[in-house]
């Protein structure tokens, strides 16, 4: 048994007839190649995987690509402009070292942009609870906490 | 869907050495464009692997019925034992780690068969259809168990010096005590992946997420029952490795290669995160029981130790790794008369293996463990105990293990730390603050690190590279490093630049390949950058050479008057540009490419009674945490870490800070919260992030500074530089010895008895005891 869903992926319209168990980060890997969104955990859990959906952020392992039919997602690769520019997070992340392997990456900047639109502040710790969902094993945090403050600023004011 | 991101407009900073440059990856890490294994493009007809495993952790196999798992839809292949070509084993040392088990299990979670199917979810249900009967064994599952019932995977090993048991008894003081350890998860956030292409007439190219392309080589070769000349093993990056992929990455590698042999199909083997917990090996768990003695200043006359490690089913690299147990047991205290035994033992669980550290944390946790003991039962700081046994001067210089300790500057970060950190303040307002707080009590310490560096191993520290100029001037780079985010690429690349005196944007780094550079170690040992920066170095020097020669002969100069800067290549009244003189010497038909060869110096270490000199320099640094804990619950709350770090002279100040930061959180992690628990039964209770807590972004403080000592090493490494990805994960014991200092706040007197990790429950039990009386 198959479902036919229509969803709007970084933009552009996509239609297609998917298994009702198949998962939004399945979707996204391997049926439209965006490789971008990384499975960490499969269990909801690192946030590696984070997307955005009709713009709040979710955990794309743990949404059912049904789920997202008629919604709007918005991935890694549809944040960068068309030409190549970087989001002001990506550019942050870049900038101040916020990453080593780079595997949380993706699902760290998706998350940081949700944090810088809804936070009620900048302080250090709210961008620490802000985080508490997406897991890096590398860093530390340190320099991702830097990147998310400089990355919202950049935000905030462009 | 993968646009290449615009480079920076940033000029690069030349000579690139020394200089904060970022990660080479970083413009693709954040676009999502950056490539690991699982994101590589589909094959055509790519099989995908599952793999059915163990439910008991000791136990004869009586069948094996996998009809199911054959019949169920989508599934093409199954394989066991009987359809290796070659040999059943990807045991690293010794052969005693089957890909498939035969007719004996030896813990839960071991591969018994592996299927392939054309969709992944297939292979996973097919593979849980296997109908497996057992006659179950008696299982040896916990430390104790394997000493009551000695069971050793190695032969014991004991490094002895002076007359420790007979200074024992004529010391002032003396205690015994004992602490035990737990093991700890890599928790790399990209799990265990390869992916199998076959190539014609037996060739096999294997794309796999592993610190050491050689040896996964060497045994999918052995597997397939090929020379080593049939199988090329690819890495470009992992997510993550911290010594969970040098070993355990072969098993996997392995199967997708068998899979892809059998069918004639490229076959992928993704380990689900449940699944990589319980069939990857872990840091060792260890128990230590030690005799002190001392005076009254809590400098140590005399000690014997004992270090006890689970090793679980096999060998691994259980050896090295309790062999740098026992050369850490010193950690920066000289040990006049001293004995320490080490215990391997074969246990019914997952082989142990390396990770950050290799066994030094656990020796340097024990060692500083019994300072802190002494200092409490002396009731004095224990900072003052740490200096008093610290190495220094001509007759308090030798190792346990008869290494002179010649570039000992720990004495000297513990003092600009202690100052910098206001560690003596903080003591004071601390115990004002525990005085009127009965609830919340804090707790303040500061430890040294010393690392020795180098594979104790001593013929693994060698390396290779490869570097091709090309005739437009772009430089090729490539060595038998890999990279796992710690950023040995971009180093690497930096010192290459510089021999060339070129733009790091002229170096391209490409994936580390066994059919570019052979035989090559392990990243690990903390020595990637140490190695294969070496021997990219030479490589690079020997073509500058060549162009040296070709340019000197031409102008009728010198080849030593040239300076190469600035992608410029100049002589007094000379000057070509870089890439100029590359296209004339390659007209001139002058060889543009090279390979690089290092072995490290000075290193030599008997492996039986581990007498030597196993390390070429050793890496320092010292750290301040300061915790406060609920008496009332037992949780515990990071609150400050101030951080003095040696890297030599750094290559790259701010990917070395990276790693200092990464490792230390890493370690508070290990000691702090990360708990595996094994049932009686042998089962990993504690399987995913769900049960098993790493360290988030709220766990760390908002004061956590780090500064690196900037002084050269005094050994020739890569421009004096000192090896930075393990000696950090130490400085945590600090975190924990805070912990300890605000149970010993919370009442009672004399040393503190606390486990590690040091979970709330670990804690508040502690806090009880104490409180009952019971604390000495
Ligand atoms: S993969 Fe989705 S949260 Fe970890
Ligand atoms: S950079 Fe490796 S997990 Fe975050």
């Amino acid at each position: 048994m198959s479902v036919a869903i229509t969803l709007t992926v970084n933009g552009a319209p996509v239609s297609l007839e998917v298994d009702p168990r198949l998962l939004l980060s399945q979707l996204l890997r391997d049926e439209l190649g965006l490789t971008g969104t990384h499975v960490g955990c499969d269990t909801s859990q690192c946030g590696a995987c984070t997307v955005h959906l009709d713009g709040l952020s979710v955990k794309s392992c743990a949404v059912l690509a049904v789920q997202a039919d008629g919604a709007d997602v918005l991935t890694i690769e549809g944040i960068t402009g068309p030409d190549g520019a970087l989001h002001p997070m990506q550019a942050a992340f870049r900038e101040h070292h916020g990453l080593q392997c780079g595997f949380c990456t993706p699902g760290m900047v998706m998350g940081a942009i949700e944090l810088a639109r809804t936070a009620r502040d900048l302080e250090e710790a709210t961008i620490r609870e802000g985080l508490e969902g997406n897991l890096c094993r590398c860093t530390g945090y340190q320099n991702i906490v830097k990147a998310v403050r400089a990355g919202a600023q950049a935000m905030r004011e462009g | 869907m993968s646009a290449r991101p615009p480079r920076s407009p940033a000029p690069i900073p030349f000579p690139a050495t020394h200089q904060n440059i970022r990660h080479d990856s970083a413009p693709l890490h954040v676009a999502g464009t950056a490539r690991y294994v699982d994101d590589m493009p589909e094959p055509p007809g790519l099989l995908h692997v599952a793999l059915g495993q163990s439910a008991k952790a000791h136990a004869r196999i009586l069948s094996m019925d996998l009809s199911a798992v054959r019949t169920y839809p989508g599934v093409v292949a199954v394989l066991t034992a009987a359809d290796i070509p070659g040999m059943n084993d990807v045991g690293p040392v010794v052969a005693d780690d089957p890909i498939f088990a035969e007719s004996l299990v030896e813990y839960v979670g071991q591969s018994l068969f592996a299927v392939a199917a054309t969709t992944r979810i297939a292979a996973r249900a097919a593979a849980r259809l296997a109908k497996v009967t057992y006659e179950e064994l008696p299982a040896i599952i916990s430390i104790a168990d394997a000493r009551a019932t000695d069971s050793h995977i190695l032969p014991p090993k004991r490094v002895e010096r002076g007359d420790p048991l007979g200074t024992l008894s004529t010391s002032p003081h003396r205690l015994s005590g004992n602490l035990a350890m737990g093991g700890q998860d890599h928790f790399y956030l990209e799990g265990q992946i390869s992916m199998a292409i076959p190539g014609e007439d037996g060739d096999m190219h294997v794309l796999c997420s592993t610190q050491h392309p050689s040896e996964v080589q060497h045994l999918v070769a052995r597997a397939l029952g090929r020379p080593d000349n049939h199988v090329v093993v690819e890495v470009r990056r992992m997510g993550g490795g911290f010594g969970g992929k040098e070993t355990q990455a072969s098993l996997f590698a392995a199967v997708a290669a068998l899979v892809a042999d059998r069918t004639g199909r490229p076959a992928k083997l993704r380990l689900d995160r449940d699944d990589d917990m319980v069939m990857t090996g872990k840091r060792h768990d260890f128990e230590v029981a030690y005799d002190v003695g001392f005076d009254d200043q809590g400098r140590i006359l005399a000690l014997d130790i004992i270090l006890e490690s689970r090793c679980g089913m096999s060998t691994d690299l259980s050896g090295a790794i309790n062999d740098r147990a026992i050369f850490h047991a010193d950690n920066c205290y000289y040990l006049a008369n001293v004995r320490i035994t080490s215990y391997r033992y074969k246990t019914h669980t997952v082989s142990n293996t390396a990770f950050r550290g290799f066994g030094g944390p656990q020796g340097m946790l024990a060692i500083e463990g019994v300072v802190d003991d002494i200092a409490h039962h002396l009731g004095l700081d224990p900072l003052s105990v740490r200096r008093a046994n610290l190495y220094g001067g001509p007759d308090r210089n030798l190792t346990p293990y008869g290494m002179k300790v010649e570039d000992f500057i720990a004495d000297g970060l513990l003092d600009r730390l202690e100052s910098t950190s206001s560690y003596q303040a903080r003591r004071t307002a601390i115990a004002a603050f525990n005085a009127a707080s009965p609830v919340l009590k804090r707790g303040i310490a500061l430890t040294p690190v010393k690392f020795g560096i180098s594979f104790t191993t001593s013929f693994l520290n060698q390396a290779g590279a490869l570097i091709q100029v090309y005739s437009d001037g772009s430089v090729l780079l490539n060595h038998g490093g890999t990279e796992m985010g710690q950023g040995l690429y971009t180093k690497v690349a930096q010192v290459v630049a510089d021999v060339f005196g070129i733009g790091l944007d002229r170096v391209r780094i490409t994936a580390t390949r066994t059919d570019k550079v052979p035989n090559t170690s392990a990243t690990a040992a903390s020595a990637g950058a140490d190695l294969n920066g070496m021997a990219s170095f030479n490589a690079a020097r020997t073509i500058r050479d060549r162009l040296s020669a070709f340019i000197a002969a031409r102008w009728g100069i010198e080849p030593s008057a040239l300076r190469f800067a600035n992608g410029k290549v100049m002589a007094s009244d000379n000057i070509i540009s870089f890439d100029d003189l590359v296209r004339q010497a390659y007209l001139a038909r002058v060889s543009l490419s090279a390979t690089g060869f290092y072995a490290t110096p000075k290193i030599d270490v008997d492996k039986e009674t581990l007498i030597g000199r196993p390390f070429y320099y050793f890496a320092y640094g010292a750290a301040v945490s300061e915790v406060v804990i609920d008496t009332l619950t037992g949780e515990t709350k990071l609150l400050a870490v101030d951080i003095l770090h040696d890297c030599g002279t750094s290559l790259n100040p701010v990917l070395d800070r990276g790693q200092v930061e990464g490792a230390y959180v890493q370690g508070m992690g290990w000691l702090t919260m990360e708990e595996l628990v094994f049932d009686a039964a042998g089962r990993l209770r504690t399987h995913a992030p769900s049960t098993y807590k790493i360290p988030g972004c709220g766990d760390i403080p908002d004061h956590f500074k780090v500064d690196l000592v900037n002084q050269p090493n005094q050994e020739e490494t890569i421009h004096r530089s000192k090896a930075v990805g393990e000696p950090p994960f130490m400085l945590a014991i600090s975190a924990y010895h805070a912990i300890k200092a605000a149970v010993a706040a919370s009442g009672g007197n004399g040393p503190v008895k606390l486990d590690a990790p040091a979970t709330p429950e670990r804690v508040l039990m502690a806090v009880r005891a104490r409180q009952a009386g019971a604390g000495a």
